[in-house]
């Protein structure tokens, strides 16, 4: 009989070891699946992992992971925070499209004016909208008690028809032939997010990915507010005794992580995805949560979970284009990714001991 | 100037390899993105079935590639520029929301050629193709006007798009045509695929006394409906063969083959130019599938007439006279309508009594 | 202009058939103290499998039984991450409707094309399967209400630390509730494919799983509140069509966000009344969502 008995403090070396030991599971499992379908599983796994970082097209593709990875690490550190103190917001996906709407009205409403100071007003849009969205479920928890899991999810569902709304009616581009869809923002210089250093990848929201990275990390390790967190995530009634707010730590985390979400949402909107459609939402939102939690809730971690995510989805996509993988299987090869990476974790929490008889 | 774009250099690199398309040892590489899956059994299937015929026509001379379920947006442009990469020469984008992304990778692959479906913006390497589906629908309406017992007959539309208002015109006033009493009923599911909307969809139809379905939805639920209730419908995008001989008592097939081989044709003698195609029953691209038994000889008949009409450039579906909903003039006597007004199409023909979402 | 309202109620009842079921499998779940996102997932796969297995025999009811084995099958994923190696339950859910859609899309290749059979009618030209549905409420009703083995089960969903004290096997207890949850939800899933669509296509539920999640919510976690809640849900889906199939203009998008924003609001009541009154019972479940570890 097996026994499983929790660690004091997660275990530094088991935390570096698991998540390697989960892909080499995968790459095994996924090797076999892979084989069962007919196709050479070296090959696949190789086109997955090692082409978009190496390969013949390999200086296009690492500046991709960086766009594809931004919104998930943005969007995961703020969510992390909250995860830490035992406030669940998993309506990142709604933050993340209020965000991008209430950015991308900003943008509208003062089109086709040119001037220096509208991304910046943008962005805050996008914080102030995400961040809005956020405090609905924070204030129903603080004020009635609702749980704040199930609130932020069911506003994920009013976003995304918010979003069509706004697609189909208010934000529909005049100039669209009668299509849904506002105007590209990537054709309005002022409002939109490029590429800062041509062939980087690298947009404001890289550059707001890798801000959010240090400045949790900061908040979590150094700042009194980052050891309320941790408190009241591990102890909550000895946190509450050390004098920390409840409803403050709820409206911290729901608010930093909406406006964390919500500027993910700009920065996709104005940049890479360019348009308010009533596809807005992609999903980063909940993607962001296995990141998290792939990230072990460590900045860091967030940063290398994000990236390599980013690294299946870009190296799925080499694998449909030159090994006709077919899309589906390469679903299934990240979902087994997911279900390894969450079940070796067990082993950073908890010690293996084998049950003496009695 | 080391830090000249890596992109450049990359695309430059691939293109210096994989330009001369003509070089007779090497086969031509076509791509394909498609929005949904190759197994959605409606538009993407039917994409792909092209993308077959392709390989069936010229053999080793070509070699195809496709990256299925894109999601429209930054997705989007990454798999563009992916294919791109792997030295495709020409690539066809086949969904609305990839225009955007089309038009910006075009951009930075002047020597690889794009085609882009259902879009209006082309440029010297971007073309732009579509079908005329509102002459299959003058068909079915046809079928629909003279099979309708209760002279009411329903619509399934996804969006109010020009594409799906010009259907519902089209089959309405070909209905009338043969049957002055008939009355349309048009619901939007404000979806292009969701079987259980499409379904409440058709049955909210059936309970208003429809006894005809047209769908201009991918998924086979409609039929379901109609077979339950003792109603009659009508395939869409794909054959939908297992329904015959009824409900689906002919059908209207997306077929795209003549033109992915005509076009990958013109590249093989480097004959391509940029234009805008929009062809229609004449040139095989809106293909009415086997009207069954289920309808009267005589029915049959006459419908295969106005098809064969149709194709052969005899009659135009929009002929006046057609007054609008309104009650003012569109067309007067003799006159037809003109590809620009089709393409902008947001009203209905008099006579629909319903009015166009806004 | 009349809509019969009895038109639109028989509508409604097979309409919301599949929401129905998989909400009331993820009900007896989430009163067990799980949060299972991976609804969608399962709805799937048991919408793949039971459409093969319909096919492939050529009864439909087969189909049923097989899409609820699968469903309980692929659930076991999900319970072996959440209950053996205690991960958490959001993202474990999430990667189960990942891992669920792409497995269905997967194998389902060499069903694509081919028709169901038909399915028989049953008592009032309603099949048999949304009787079914409409019996397990009040079944499920009585089971967490009035049966021994309910009492554990909800126990256990409140406050694990409790039931385990009193002896009882928590995980295990999780366990067959996530079965049964994923059993509901492939038989939801198998409606949609063997009995509304005739077909199997790939994304073909296209979010059914996530609406059940909300209804559990709206329902207050009683088994009477998730039929009110998947005839709302389903309720403002077949209105606003036959609004619109009679030719009145509707806000589609907004009269779609309206049920959302109504179980937001019953959850803020029930939790404001459990909140400031002293009135126990009706709430969301005291250990939902997080896991059990005996420290004995």
């Amino acid at each position: 009989m097996i026994l499983l008995v929790p660690r004091q403090t997660a275990s530094n070396g088991w935390q570096i070891a698991t998540p390697v030991m989960a892909v080499l599971a995968t790459m095994v499992t996924g090797g076999l699946l892979f084989a069962i379908m007919g196709y050479d599983p070296v090959a696949a796994i190789r086109t997955i992992f090692w082409d978009p970082l190496f390969g013949p097209a390999a200086s296009y593709s690492r500046p991709q992971l960086l766009i594809k990875a931004a919104p998930l690490i943005l969007i995961a550190s703020g969510l992390a925070i909250g995860f830490r103190a035992g406030i669940w917001n998993i309506g990142a996906e709604g933050q993340y499209i209020i965000g991008a709407l209430t950015g991308a009205a900003v943008a509208l409403a003062l089109y086709p004016l040119e001037a220096w100071w509208l991304f910046p007003l943008m962005v805050l849009a996008g914080l102030a909208g995400g961040w809005a969205w956020g405090m609905i479920p924070a204030m129903l928890r603080n004020w009635f008690g609702a749980s704040e899991i199930l609130v932020s999810l069911m506003l994920v569902y009013v976003a995304q028809r918010v979003a069509a709304w706004m697609a189909f009616g208010p934000m529909r581009n005049p100039e669209g032939m009668g299509f849904p869809g506002s105007r590209n923002l990537q054709q309005y210089p002022s409002a939109a997010n490029p590429e800062l250093i041509a062939g980087t990848g690298a947009h404001w929201g890289v550059v707001a990915a890798a801000l959010a990275v240090l400045a949790t990390w900061v908040l979590m390790s150094r700042h009194i507010r980052g050891f309320h967190i941790r408190a009241a995530g591990t102890a909550p009634r000895a946190a509450r005794f050390a004098g920390v707010s409840p409803t403050t730590l709820v409206a911290f985390c729901l608010g930093l992580s909406g406006a964390l979400a919500g500027a993910a949402g700009l920065f996709e909107v104005a940049g890479p995805a360019g348009q308010v459609t009533d596809k807005l939402g992609t999903g980063y939102g909940f993607t962001a949560i296995i990141v998290a939690f792939l990230g072990r809730l460590h900045p860091v971690g967030i940063l290398l979970a994000g990236l390599l995510l980013a690294l299946t989805y870009i190296g799925g996509e080499l694998a449909q284009l030159t090994m006709s993988l077919p899309a589906a299987t390469v679903q299934v090869f990240q979902g087994m990714l997911l279900f390894f990476l969450l079940g070796f974790d067990v082993l950073t929490r908890f010690r293996i001991r084998r049950r003496l008889r009695a | 100037m080391q830090r000249r774009t890596l992109l450049a250099t990359a695309s430059a690199l691939i293109m210096a390899l994989a330009a001369p398309a003509l070089a007779q040892d090497e086969p031509l590489k076509v791509g394909f993105i498609y929005v949904g899956p190759v197994g959605d059994g409606g538009w993407t299937y039917q994409h792909d079935l092209g993308r077959q015929a392709i390989e069936a026509e010229y053999g080793d001379r070509v070699e195809t590639t496709f990256i299925e379920s894109v999601p429209e947006g930054a997705d989007a442009e990454r798999a563009l520029t992916q294919l791109a990469l792997a030295g495709n020469d020409i690539i066809f984008a086949t969904s609305f929301g990839f225009m955007d992304p089309v038009m910006n990778v075009a951009a930075k692959f002047p020597d690889v050629k794009f085609e882009h479906a259902t879009g209006y913006k082309r440029s010297d390497n971007v073309a732009t193709y579509d079908a005329r589906f509102y002459e299959g629908r003058a068909v079915i309406g046809t079928i629909a006007g003279r099979m309708t017992e209760s002279d009411i007959i329903g619509y399934i539309g996804s969006f109010p798009i020009p594409e799906v208002i010009q259907g519902i015109n089209s089959s309405f006033i070909h209905a009338r045509k043969v049957n002055p009493d008939v009355q349309m009923r048009v619901v939007w599911a404000y979806s292009w695929f969701d079987p259980a909307k499409e379904a409440e969809a058709a049955s909210a139809l059936l309970a208003e006394g429809v006894d005809v379905i047209l769908q201009h939805t991918d998924s086979t639920a409609p039929l379901a409906q109609a077979q339950q209730a003792g109603a009659i419908g009508f395939g869409q995008a794909s054959d939908m063969a297992a329904f015959k001989p009824s409900p689906r008592v002919a059908s209207i097939i997306d077929e795209w083959s003549p033109y992915y081989i005509k076009r990958v044709g013109a590249m093989l003698d480097g004959t391509w130019e940029s234009g805008a195609s929009w062809a229609g029953i004449g040139d095989g691209e809106v293909v009415i599938g086997e009207i069954t038994d289920a309808v009267p000889a005589e029915v049959k008949a006459e419908a295969e007439a106005l098809r064969d009409a149709i194709g052969a450039g005899e009659y135009h579906p929009f002929t006046g006279p057609l007054n609008k909903a309104d009650g003012s003039v569109w067309l007067a006597e003799g006159e037809t309508a003109s590809d620009d007004d089709l393409q902008s199409m947001n009203f209905y023909v008099e006579g629909i009594t319903a009015q166009i979402p806004q | 202009m009349m809509i019969d309202p009895l038109s639109v109620f028989l509508l409604l009842i097979s309409a919301s058939t599949p929401i129905l079921f998989a909400a009331l499998g993820e009900l007896v779940a989430e009163r067990a103290g799980v949060l299972n996102l991976g609804v969608e997932g399962m709805m799937i796969t048991g919408a793949l499998a039971g459409f093969a297995a319909a096919y492939a025999t050529g009864n439909p009811f087969l189909g049923f039984l097989v899409a609820a084995l699968a469903g309980a099958v692929i659930s076991m994923l999900f319970a072996g991450l959440t209950q053996l190696f205690l991960a958490n339950q959001v993202a474990s859910g999430l990667a189960l409707t990942l891992f669920g859609l792409g497995l269905a899309a997967m194998f389902g290749k060499p069903f694509e094309g081919v028709k169901a059979p038909p399915m028989p009618t049953g008592p009032l030209r309603i099949n048999w399967i949304v009787w079914l549905g409409l019996i397990m409420v009040p079944l499920i009703w009585a089971f967490l209400n009035r049966s021994r083995a309910g009492l554990i089960l909800r126990g256990v969903g409140e406050n694990h630390e409790a039931a385990h004290a009193l002896g009882y096997n928590v995980r295990l207890t999780r366990t067959a509730a996530i079965a049964f949850g994923g059993a509901m939800a492939g038989v939801g899933g198998a409606y949609i494919s063997i009995a509304t669509v005739l077909q199997w296509t790939e994304g073909m539920t296209a979010g059914a799983g996530w609406i059940a999640l909300a209804i559990v919510v709206f329902s207050k976690w009683t088994a009477p509140g998730v039929l009110a809640g998947a005839w709302l849900f389903g309720g403002v889906t077949v209105l606003q069509l036959r609004l619109q199939a009679a030719g009145v203009a509707v806000p589609v998008q907004l009269l779609s966000m309206a049920p959302y924003l109504a179980t937001i609001l019953v959850l803020v009541i029930i939790s404001a009344r459990q909140k400031y009154s002293r009135r126990a019972g009706g709430g969301s479940p005291g250990s939902l969502g997080t896991n059990f570890h005996a420290l004995r």
